[in-house]
């Protein structure tokens, strides 16, 4: 009887059932968990380019005090509504999504780091996207006010190699960043190159090189494709800052 | 009459027998040692390579193998009578891949950190052939109770294992045990950490020197 067609459909129907129904019960109730941690971790990350958190530090503080953010487009015009007339919210932004968009229409949020005093800005967190050797790497580039010296970077990534590329998410390997410039003197942006090979010694790269990943230089080169890029999507935000002309419209400019 | 005292005498023998007789300790006790997973039986190689660069995800990483191989025997040697054979492999998978699912679940919502560092091997458990050798080998032919221990029994010669292996990585590649800088706290500064223990070829290293030590102690010879 149990070899026959019939009771194995049923079995492998009841089968299916039970075990799909208890993942979508697990999965609709520890959805808003998750939520939440993702939401923390994102918040973690933008605030570890410009500062070192302890474990325990109550990072939803921390954020909430410090940062101030904005959205800006291609021209480095503040966008407040969406083509559809939705209210964008910078945290909310999927940089993966905008990613997959022409770059001259995408959105960029800006996270401003303000002082103590909670008025003046003290740097500037930028989020960063682009290819690695298997898939996305992504993370967070912080500059200083004039948008020339990088304050400290955060990078992540989905399926860099484990010990090779995947070291990006080192924090030795974040501060080679700290200090770099990424324009020059006549303001022609250079950005920060990793070089090919580790050599272990920092103090023999100039102000736009830091130590390369050995055994990772696909990886490495992603990132140096990534802050160049990114660095030249914020530059007309910036340009607008400095020259004292940053507004807002709430328009999608074309 | 007398098949019917025989008969009597089997229940009387099977239910004399303690939570934990001899033979039930054998269960558990064997695979820690003389038939380890690993070590012996050369089983679960990738993720113990894979995730033992720290303690801390190899600690989860264990609790969750021992969670997917202690329920799944469970369910699998209920069901025993009511599987149907010619399914049998795809049943005892798709219990295997939902539990894998609900661990990934719950990391993910309580210990996100390490859910990132585990990253696709928590998904691996599926494919780790300790589970699916035990249900097979053990969970199929036998009562819950005992499939429960033969199932933890083998999850914690995997865990010992793999728990061991990150110890040496992370002493020797971080310099750090659990994340606590070990060399730091009692006055070497400058410890030389390996880079070779942080890659998966470190793994490779302590796993044999575990897998000789092991074998000279125990004359277990590969036929």
């Amino acid at each position: 009887m149990q070899q026959s067609n019939g009771y194995i459909i049923i079995f492998s129907a009841i089968l299916t059932v039970v075990l799909g129904g208890a993942l979508a019960i697990a999965s609709v109730s520890l959805k808003p968990a998750q939520k939440k941690q993702v939401e923390l971790d994102t918040k973690r990350q933008i605030l570890s380019a410009v500062m070192d958190l302890d474990e325990n530090a109550n990072v939803i503080d921390v954020y909430d005090n410090r940062i101030k953010s904005v959205v800006v487009n291609y021209d480095g015009m503040i966008v407040e509504k969406d083509e559809e007339g939705n209210e964008l919210v910078a945290e909310n932004i999927d940089i993966g999504k905008q990613y997959k968009r022409d770059s001259l229409e995408r959105y960029y949020p800006v996270f401003k780091f303000m002082a103590e005093n909670g008025q003046d800005v003290e740097s500037y967190i930028l989020p960063v996207y682009g290819k690695g050797l298997w898939d996305d790497i992504f993370g967070y580039l912080a500059v200083d006010g004039s948008f020339k010296e990088v304050v400290g970077v955060t990078f992540d990534h989905k399926a860099e190699t484990p010990g090779l590329g995947a070291r990006i998410t080192d924090a030795e390997v974040q501060e080679r960043f700290q200090g770099k410039k990424l324009f020059d003197e006549v303001g022609k942006l250079v950005s920060v190159q990793m070089v090919k090979g580790e050599s272990g010694n920092p103090s023999i790269y100039d102000e736009y090189h830091v130590d390369g990943l050995s055994g990772a230089t696909k990886t490495a080169q992603g990132v140096n494709d990534m802050l160049k890029n990114y660095a030249g999507f914020y530059q007309n935000y910036f340009n607008r800052i400095n020259n004292g002309e940053e507004s807002t419209t709430s328009q999608v400019i074309r | 009459m007398s098949t019917d005292t025989l008969e009597q005498e089997n229940v009387q023998v099977k239910e004399s027998e303690g939570l934990l007789s001899k033979r039930r300790k054998r269960i558990v006790s064997d695979p820690l040692n003389d038939d380890n997973p690993i070590t012996v039986q050369v089983l679960g190689i990738c993720s113990a390579l894979a995730v033992t660069t720290q303690m801390k995800p190899t600690f989860v990483m264990s609790l969750s193998v021992i969670f997917v191989m202690v329920f799944s025997s469970l369910t699998i040697s209920a069901l025993r009578k009511l599987i149907p054979s010619r399914v049998r492999i795809i049943v005892q998978l798709a219990v295997i891949a939902t539990l894998v699912a609900l661990v990934d679940q719950v990391l993910k919502a309580y210990l996100y950190d390490v859910s990132k560092l585990l990253s696709v091997f928590v998904g691996l458990i599926i494919t780790n052939c300790i589970v699916m050798g035990r249900l097979e080998a053990f969970a199929m032919g036998n009562k819950p109770y005992d499939s429960v221990l033969d199932a933890l029994g083998s999850a914690l010669g995997y865990s010992w294992i793999i728990l061991a292996v990150a110890f040496f990585r992370e002493l020797l590649g971080s310099a750090a045990i659990f994340g606590f800088k070990v060399f730091e706290a009692i006055g070497i500064d400058q410890f030389p950490t390996n880079g070779l223990m942080v890659t998966p070829v470190g793994a490779f290293f302590v796993l044999g020197l575990i897998i000789w030590v092991q074998r000279t102690k125990t004359g277990y010879v590969e036929h």
